[in-house]
């Protein structure tokens, strides 16, 4: 008995994605009877129910939530100023008044790690987003018009072509100073960075997006769409990116972790935030100097970013389990 | 299949020249100027015939078309010459670096082995262990082997090279003192003992990255033997008695190989871009470092060269896949 309407609440999920755009009735009379006396169920909450059903995704969900609570409404509570310099009390170990130890000049670890945390996770949504939105503009123009389908698509190719990480490196070794300037030390570097990794990311997101659309555009709701003349505008926002989004928030979390991994690691290589500014791939750049004496100062930014980064890609993976109809509802 | 592989290498002619464009328009840009530290007393005129003959009185095009020149024209005789002890090249003006006056691929010759050595080494390494973990989580899908090794390679490709590098170094060369945390270039293998020396320096930059490419490589084996698996020929293959080790090693493993093969070959010059990173935490002057060293010198020779070659091993490795890819496959013909 509980087997039985699990498994229409799969169907009823793949029907809303092969026909109708998210958010329509479900069709429950057409399977049997078994759900009559049921109410509808949405296609997320399918997805969630699937989702939940993924210990790690979960997990990993929570996490999340608690890094992002943590580095937002954390300096709310700790309160101590991550640049304040207080000299007689440095390199402490963890103690009540700084329970993370202080660093060379007497800095509270917790708070940095908080204002780090913050500054990475800034980074890693920002880029993430670009890189979603130059990646969907591009996957959804290729894959709707075919005219612009070659010249798009190679020009993925030759992105993807690109060294990245020595790139990478040589933009920001080159646009530091001029966006310095004109935007402030901070400010800069943040748009630096974050347009540094966008560019550079979105290639996957574009390729996937196409392959979709392109699948997309023969099916049935499609032409019927077209035939009572809807515009090609409404066609992309109403009908195509609905169906695309499954995709889309797959990428969204592994771009998250992508990009978070690489401002730590251009951080890590001395070319990212200046020294006064922290963040987390910052401090383990800094904590690996008093490597012989401090060992244990490198723990705490590096566990930051690995288990930020496990928990989103933990998150993607449920994701992708839960979005995909033809395992949901197992 | 010829045929393909013809077109693929003419049509990475365009895409290697439009990367070098974007690398050499990109470094045009920069802002720093190789003639910052000329000290001040040096009179202008004079700094004007500095820059002259380090080449950047001509314009943009000029210098591209004679950069694209030294590149693939006098290196390669170079290195004709060298092999072979001709003298094709003479003496025409070859890639200088601005920081050593030296020949930039003299340099690159000169670390590269420390690369090859660490980097592919480590990837071999983590292929051969990627391989039987991917083979028999797959084979017992969903048991405790198969958890523990999804955590593992989850954990495997979310802990940055540069954390675990580090915590390596701190408990194997700080807290237990095993391991040098410093590679010494300058050793040299010539009995037993310096053998042992030189593999315990080698031993954790490998682990690290050995770690990394196979937790990559053992989730697309594992996919892959998975995809196999469930098909109708392994069915047959046991309902005709064969054991159960020539259906899984030898029936099943040959066809799930096909996009590991390809995975692998696509993962080599990603393998060189991310040991830059490790090269950094291990201090290993391969590759990597240079092109560290050179960026924060605004050295755009060997910047340029070095990001070129890189975007070379891209083009070549895609190209080896998808030929690879053709030849492994019989179901897959590019005609």
């Amino acid at each position: 008995m509980t087997e039985t309407p699990r498994r229409s609440g799969a169907r009823q999920g793949e029907e809303h994605v092969d026909i109708v755009p998210a958010g329509a009735v479900p069709a429950g009379g057409a399977l049997g009877g078994v759900d009559l006396a049921s109410p509808p169920r949405s296609q997320w909450r399918d997805v969630w129910d699937q989702f939940k059903s993924h210990k790690g995704a979960l997990l990993g969900a929570g996490f999340f939530l608690l890094v992002l609570l943590a580095v937002t409404l954390g300096p709310l509570i700790w309160t101590l100023d991550p640049t304040f310099i207080d000299i007689r009390a440095r390199n402490q170990g963890p103690s009540l008044a700084h329970p993370f130890g202080t660093d060379q000049l007497g800095r509270d670890t917790l708070a940095r790690m908080m204002a780090g945390g913050q500054v990475s996770m800034a980074v890693g949504v920002t880029a993430m987003l670009l890189a979603l939105l130059l990646g969907t503009l591009i996957g959804v123009l290729a894959g709707f018009f075919r005219a612009l389908d070659g010249i798009l698509m190679r020009m993925t190719d030759l992105f993807l072509a690109l060294p990245l990480l020595p790139l990478l490196l040589v933009m920001v070794t080159l646009f530091r100073q001029p966006l310095s300037t004109a935007f402030g030390p901070e400010t800069g570097i943040f748009i630096l960075m974050v347009t540094a990794i966008g560019i550079t990311s979105w290639m996957p997101t574009a390729r996937i997006v196409r392959g979709d659309v392109l699948a997309l555009k023969e099916r049935e709701f499609i032409l019927a769409a077209r035939s009572i003349g809807t515009s090609n505008a409404a066609m992309i926002t109403r009908h195509l990116l609905p169906n695309v989004m499954s995709p889309i928030m797959v990428s969204a979390t592994l771009g998250i972790a992508n990009a978070i991994i690489t401002e730590s690691a251009l951080s890590f290589l001395g070319l990212g935030f200046p020294p006064d500014f922290p963040t987390w791939g910052r401090l383990l750049f800094d904590a690996t100097d008093y490597l012989q004496q401090y060992p244990e100062r490198v723990i705490w930014p590096g566990l930051a970013i690995s288990l930020t980064v496990l928990s989103v890609n933990y998150i993607g993976d449920g994701l992708r389990d839960a979005l995909d109809p033809r395992i949901r509802g197992r | 299949m010829l045929q393909f592989t013809a077109r693929r290498l003419i049509l990475s002619i365009p895409t290697l020249l439009f990367i070098s464009l974007v690398i050499f328009l990109l470094l045009e840009l920069a802002p720093g100027d190789p003639m910052a530290q000329v000290p001040l007393t040096v009179p202008p005129e004079v700094k004007e015939r500095m820059r002259e003959a380090l080449g950047l009185g001509e314009p943009i095009h000029i210098r591209f078309g004679k950069w694209l020149y030294q590149f693939f024209v006098i290196e390669p005789l170079h290195l004709i010459d060298i092999m072979a002890g001709t003298d094709f090249a003479g003496g025409e003006q070859r890639v200088i670096s601005w920081q050593t006056r030296s020949p930039v691929m003299d340099i690159v010759a000169q670390r590269m082995p420390q690369t090859l050595w660490v980097v592919g080494l480590s990837y071999v390494v983590g292929v051969l262990i990627a391989l039987p973990i991917g083979i028999y989580s797959a084979y017992r899908q969903y048991s405790w082997f198969d958890q523990v090794g999804t955590f593992v390679s989850m954990v495997g490709f979310s802990v940055p090279t540069f954390f675990s590098g580090v915590l390596l170094i701190v408990v194997f060369s700080v807290n237990l003192g095993w391991f040098p945390s410093i590679y010494d270039t300058t050793h040299v293998v010539s009995d037993w003992d310096s053998f042992v020396v030189q593999v315990k320096q080698m031993a954790m930059p490998v682990f690290v990255l050995a770690l990394f490419n196979a937790a990559q490589i053992s989730r697309f084996m594992r996919a892959s033997m998975l995809d196999n698996l469930g098909q109708d020929y392994v069915r047959t293959a046991r309902a005709k008695g064969l054991s159960e080790k020539v259906v899984v090693l030898v029936h099943v493993l040959r066809n799930s190989m096909i996009p590991v093969v390809t995975v692998i070959a696509l993962g080599v010059p990603q393998v060189f871009g991310g040991a830059i990173i490790t090269e950094q935490v291990f201090k290993v002057n391969g590759l990597g470092q240079l092109l560290i060293t050179a960026i924060q010198a605004n050295d755009l020779p060997t910047v340029q060269t070095l990001t070129f070659i890189f975007a070379i091993l891209i083009v070549l490795f895609n190209l080896i896949a998808d030929v690879l890819y053709g030849l492994l496959d019989p179901r897959i013909r590019y005609d």
